[in-house]
């Protein structure tokens, strides 16, 4: 692990800020299987909830290699070109 | 001697934690496995355990894991040695050899140090010992024993671990915040999520480069060097160093940069307005004096450029003070139009060797040799001033007029002041007519007088004097001639650039004086 001194006058909290979430969802979502069985299965379902709810919006399904590494680049560049969101699904 | 050694609990290698002070007097005896005098003290130190350890506490300290391990196995010594890997103990008791012994009593306190192997000196130790416990001397054939044998470096003052260990000390002069950045995580990149770039990659400052940055300077690290606005951020020599290291300074630099601090948060600089405004403005660094020449600037060929690490880093440091201390970020409260990019840094030396008249410093009331920075604000440039045909000093000054006259807008007279930086070549035109520096500003301030009448506002160009201003004016006043700068002290003349190019530069100013942002100079006083 790395420690580094905080160059700033410290008024602010250090935190991972996540990417700020939309009050719409349109466009093109991704379904990320990560490769753990019946992850498919709960993408599956997830998948049919949302396209009743979500009519207008294309869904595109993604797998993983293996969920025991990370997404390869090229798969996570590829998703991100076409996707406007993410749903990454954990299934055990 | 007055070391002493600081209170612990130490694991033993039979997995016993062992208190220092305990209730009893210690011996206590500092070992590191790769040093030959350890080796060899190992059974003096085995023959002092059997005969005394049942009336005082025998402590040996060994600074290795692996190395306790083989002392053990080659020595079978009757005491478990402590393990003090991490070095902490070693490192405050600040021993610089191995083996160094002590002698205290109940309370921990040293009555004796001996460091290395001086043969008298531990037997008179053992005699001391037999005095006080009353018991047997031990079994040791001091005769067969080397008269003298010199000690190693102790591991905590090898300079690949000493730093870390000052930064980690109780007495560690580093208080910033601390963030500790998984494994998994790439210090880069995380540097950049939290906004602490100017957009290029930073050097992470990890403790042990910040204690090494902060060598440069003998100012106390909690000293608040300035007050930053827009947040007002108590800028202290620790942060200070913080940003240099990011920036790629090196030591050496930080009087510099710490006098740049001071200077851009003076009320006469506003560094707060020349971070705000939309017109894109940003101090320019000139350093002048010994210093220079100390840590390596360029004044000479590409003074202006890149390729220079204290030219380019200095300016860089300031830059990132300004930003992580003061908090002023494009978007935030800085609000420039098109940016510039001066705002990663501009910092250069004025070669004064090759400069016939006084020096910056010198001519701003400091003397010859005192290290000095001076900022200015600058909005455009360098922009060229090219000529290579002027013959004669007038004619040459005359083109630096012209060309200035561009500033801000050919009609702006009287809005800002300029930083002119005169190449070699140029400077020997103007000598061979025996110019000074005045005379220089004085031919600007010749050729750029333009009667009012020409500065109105009209169809080729609708700034300048506002026409219904004009139209209420007498052909009197329409008349007065009006020279590009308010006073020739608006005129900032330094010397720098390569022996060949007749291409002079010239910096433009931001809004002079008490309205925007005044010049200051300051000495670097730590040198």
């Amino acid at each position: 692990m790395t420690t580094l001194l905080d160059p700033t006058d410290e008024r602010v909290p250090v935190e991972r800020t996540i990417t700020p979430r939309p009050s719409t969802i349109k466009g093109n979502v991704a379904f990320l299987d990560i490769s753990k069985p019946r992850g498919n299965v709960l993408i599956d379902r997830l998948e049919e909830r949302m396209a009743e709810r979500l009519p207008e919006v294309t869904f595109n399904r993604y797998a993983k290699p293996t969920f025991t590494k990370p997404a390869p680049e090229e798969l996570r560049q590829q998703i991100q070109e076409a996707n406007d969101f993410v749903v990454e699904a954990l299934a055990d | 001697m007055g070391m002493a050694v600081v209170p612990f609990s130490l694991r033993s290698s039979a997995g016993i934690d062992v208190s220092f002070p305990g209730e009893r007097r210690s011996l206590i005896c500092f070992v590191k496995e790769d040093c030959p005098t350890c080796r060899e003290v190992m059974p003096v130190l085995a023959a002092i355990h059997n005969a005394f350890s049942d009336q005082i506490d025998v402590h040996v300290i060994g600074q290795t894991l692996e190395g306790n391990e083989t002392l053990e196995q080659e020595f079978s010594p009757p005491f478990a040695i402590l393990d003090d890997s991490t070095l902490k103990v070693s490192f405050a008791t600040d021993i610089d050899t191995v083996p160094t012994v002590f002698w205290t009593d109940a309370e921990g306190k040293s009555s004796s140090t001996l460091i290395g192997f001086v043969r008298d000196e531990w037997q008179a130790l053992c005699n001391e010992i037999v005095q006080a416990t009353d018991v047997p001397q031990p079994d040791l054939d001091w005769a067969s024993l080397p008269e003298w044998r010199p000690g190693c470096g102790s591991l905590s003052v090898d300079p690949l671990v000493a730093d870390k260990l000052q930064a980690e000390a109780e007495n560690s002069p580093l208080r910033a915040r601390r963030i500790d950045i998984a494994v998994a995580d790439d210090e880069v990149e995380f540097m950049f999520d939290q906004g602490f770039s100017d957009g290029l990659p930073l050097v992470p400052p990890t403790p042990e480069r910040v204690l090494r940055m902060l060598s440069g300077t003998r100012r106390d690290s909690q000293e608040i060097v300035a007050i930053m606005p827009p947040n007002m951020g108590e800028v202290t020599v620790e942060k200070v160093a913080i940003n240099a290291v990011m920036a790629g300074c090196k030591p050496e630099y930080m009087p510099v940069i710490l006098t740049v601090a001071e200077a851009i948060c003076t009320n006469e600089y506003n560094i707060h307005g020349v971070m705000a405004t939309t017109m894109g403005a940003s101090p320019v660094i000139v350093v002048n004096g010994p210093i220079r020449h100390k840590i390596g600037m360029n004044m000479e060929l590409g003074a202006l450029g890149q390729g220079n690490r204290a030219n380019s880093t200095i300016g860089r440091a300031v830059r990132l003070l300004i930003r992580n201390m003061g908090g002023a970020k494009p978007g935030g409260t800085e609000r420039s139009t098109l940016g510039n990019p001066m705002k990663f840094t501009m910092c250069f030396a004025e070669w004064e060797e090759r400069n016939p008249w006084q020096p910056l410093h010198v001519e701003r009331g400091f003397e010859a040799e005192d290290s000095v920075v001076t900022i200015f604000t600058m909005t455009s440039g360098p922009t060229l001033i090219v000529d290579q045909d002027s013959r004669s000093a007038s004619e040459l000054a005359g083109t630096m007029g012209l060309t200035l006259e561009a500033a801000f807008n050919p009609k702006a007279h009287f809005g800002t002041d300029c930083l002119l930086v005169i190449v070699p070549e140029h400077i020997d035109t103007l000598l061979r007519d025996g110019y000074s520096k005045d005379d220089v500003r004085q031919r600007i301030q010749e050729v750029t007088s333009r009667p009012i009448r020409d500065l109105v506002a009209n169809e080729v160009s609708g700034t300048g004097f506002k026409r219904e201003a004009a139209a209420a004016m007498t052909e009197e006043q329409l008349a007065r001639e009006l020279p590009k700068f308010k006073t020739t002290d608006d005129m900032h003349i330094v010397v720098a650039g390569a022996e060949a190019g007749k291409f002079s530069g010239a910096f433009h100013g931001w809004a002079t004086g008490e309205i925007g942002s005044i010049s200051v100079s300051k000495k670097i006083e730590e040198l």
